[in-house]
């Protein structure tokens, strides 16, 4: 049985049920985040990737459109071509589409029977944007993006209302890690509380040996990360403590974990106090003051997202084969905030997200050996039962698990995909 | 010991699973750093695959010995074929010298191959050198890559 307390292993591992051509219903029915406002701008086309689907994003009159990457002529890649007189163009045969993907001009037209020229592109059905992030969705029809995101749309709030300029934008580089592992293995470790202690326990070791961070002025580079990695090895009392939410969705997110007194340009910190002035400047102070005390940390965005919003990182599985995954992780710079404050998101996904981090590689060696484990056949299913049976419904949809190391997060997810699978 | 020989040192030391030693190398305000983006000018507003300062590097050498080092227990068995040493420019104080870097790791049932372009900033230590600064640009650093925990 799915979505209680076990989880069929054959979800993970038998090909039928991920074909990256006809990827499962689950990931189709959903939102999924396919890029960002700002990176999409007038006159340029982006190429992007949704379920092994490349798609290419435009902007014309301010309006995001998201098309299936190729040309209807021959099949070329538009993302490859350019835009020209609010139509793009694609670079082959130099056929054109306007907003709305119908076919405009066909050099030599003479050529062909005039109605039987295809109409238009394959647009991506559904596409919607949430404070600056663009999702789409390659269902006809479902539920809209708010309903769909429901109370973890206060994790991408938190995200961007951190930004004294109320802005975000990707920058620093983009790190593409890969793993020879099931998409969702990631999707089951970020919200897990127990298991830093034991994959972790060679970065929480050597970052407890590491200098003590230093005094304001005085910082480390890697001060940031150091502390996250100590914080990886807090007693178990902390991780019980900490707050565990799921939605109907199968999204969760972790709170109560770190307060910005963990940060390094943290309270007390001469450039925090800088940051926090310009935000006061924009917000005041009394708002200013709430949305520094939301204290969220991991958020999944069922069935392909997880981000950090106070370190400002954000990772997208892409299911590439039954037992292949590959994870763009993404750095955001806050609009208007000190710069050291994006130093500090670089450090940071340097030595914990990193394809060569501290952190990461751990995490990746641990998703290839559950995949040759579950992959053995030797038992039907796995257990996720922490936690089970003490869930709180909370009033707003949420669920909450009893303690910080409920499995609920797993459960959620699974409970989600069986939902879809089922339709 | 000239300068293609230290190479050549530092590649045995690495390929004979020597990282403290390989480690000793390095002054203590040396860098080593495997940018992430091609040409890429510098590392603190841009990620990097590796940015390690003397202390860090230590870390990292011992994470490696860690028992539960899951990625790194056991380390791969590697090759680095350092090939193309051409001093750059020699100063009293430093000698840059660019190499070619083809790495072979085994781990896991798996191989892979890297290719690289490194430079050295040299400093001169009795009849032989240290490490100021080492800057290793993977041909594929911008590619879609498995975990990375080999020393380059």
């Amino acid at each position: 049985m799915l979505g209680d307390a076990t989880n069929e292993r054959r979800n993970e591992t038998v090909p039928a049920l991920h074909d990256s051509r006809r990827p499962d219903s689950v990931l189709v029915n959903d939102w999924h985040v396919v890029a960002f406002s700002k990176d999409v701008e007038e006159g340029k086309l982006v190429a992007t990737r949704l379920l092994g689907e490349e798609l290419v994003l435009w902007r014309h009159d301010g309006r995001v459109h998201v098309w299936k990457d190729l040309c209807i002529h021959r099949g070329a890649q538009l993302s490859k071509g350019w835009v020209v007189d609010g139509t793009v163009v694609c670079p082959y045969h130099g056929w054109s589409y306007d907003r709305a993907g119908t076919l405009q001009a066909v050099p030599f037209a003479s050529g062909y029977e005039k109605d039987k020229l295809p109409k238009g592109l394959k647009a991506v059905p559904r596409v919607s944007v949430y404070r600056g992030f663009i999702f789409a969705s390659l269902a006809d029809s479902g539920p809209g993006l708010e309903e769909f995101l429901g109370t973890a749309k206060a994790s991408f709030d938190d995200f961007v209302d951190r930004a004294p300029g109320g802005e975000l934008e990707v920058a620093g580089g983009v790190f593409k890690h890969a793993y020879n592992g099931n998409w969702k293995l990631m999707l089951e470790n970020h919200l897990d509380g127990a298991h830093p202690a034991w994959v972790h326990a060679s970065s929480v070791a050597v970052a407890r040996g590491a200098p003590e961070p230093g005094k304001p002025g005085e910082e480390h580079y890697y001060d940031i990360a150091v502390r996250q990695m100590r914080q990886n090895g807090a007693p178990d009392s902390v991780w019980e403590a900490i707050g565990m939410w799921t939605t109907p969705h199968g999204h969760g997110y972790m709170g109560d974990y770190h307060d910005d007194s963990r940060l390094v340009t943290g309270l007390g910190n001469p450039v925090f106090d800088e940051y926090r002035g310009r935000l006061v400047a924009r917000v005041g102070e009394k708002e200013a003051d709430r949305i520094l005390r939301v204290t969220l940390w991991n958020t999944i965005v069922y069935p392909s997202c997880s981000f950090m919003s106070q370190f400002r990182q954000l990772r997208i599985v892409h299911p590439v084969a039954v037992d292949r995954s590959v994870v763009t992780t993404y750095s955001f710079r806050m609009k208007d905030a000190p710069a050291q404050m994006f130093r500090d998101t670089v450090a940071f996904a340097n030595v914990v997200n990193g394809t060569g981090s501290w952190v990461l590689t751990d995490d990746l060696e641990v998703y290839e050996r559950l995949q040759r484990g579950l992959s053995s056949g030797a038992v039907d299913w796995v257990y996720i039962g922490r936690g089970h049976g003490r869930d709180v419904k909370e009033e707003n949809g949420a669920a909450r698990g009893a303690t910080g190391t409920s499995e609920i997060y797993a459960r959620a997810q699974h409970a989600a995909w069986l939902r879809y699978m089922s339709q | 010991m000239n300068v293609e020989q230290f190479l050549y040192h530092e590649a045995r030391l690495l390929d004979t699973g020597q990282l403290e030693a390989w480690l000793e190398l390095f002054t203590e305000d040396a860098t080593y750093w495997v940018p992430l983006e091609q040409n890429q000018k510098e590392p603190l507003e841009t990620s990097s695959i590796i940015h390690d300062d003397r202390t860090l590097l230590e870390l990292r050498v011992k994470q490696a010995r860690h028992p539960r080092a899951h990625a790194r227990q056991p380390l791969a068995r590697t090759v680095h074929q350092v090939g193309n040493v051409m001093v750059e420019e020699e100063k009293k104080s430093e000698i840059k010298v660019n190499s070619t870097l083809q790495l072979i790791e085994f781990r896991n049932e798996r191989q892979r191959v890297w290719g690289a372009l490194v430079e050295h900033r040299l400093r001169r230590a009795g009849d032989s050198f240290r490490i100021a600064h080492k800057r290793v640009d993977l041909v594929n650093s911008e590619g879609e890559l498995d975990g990375i925990a080999v020393l380059f």
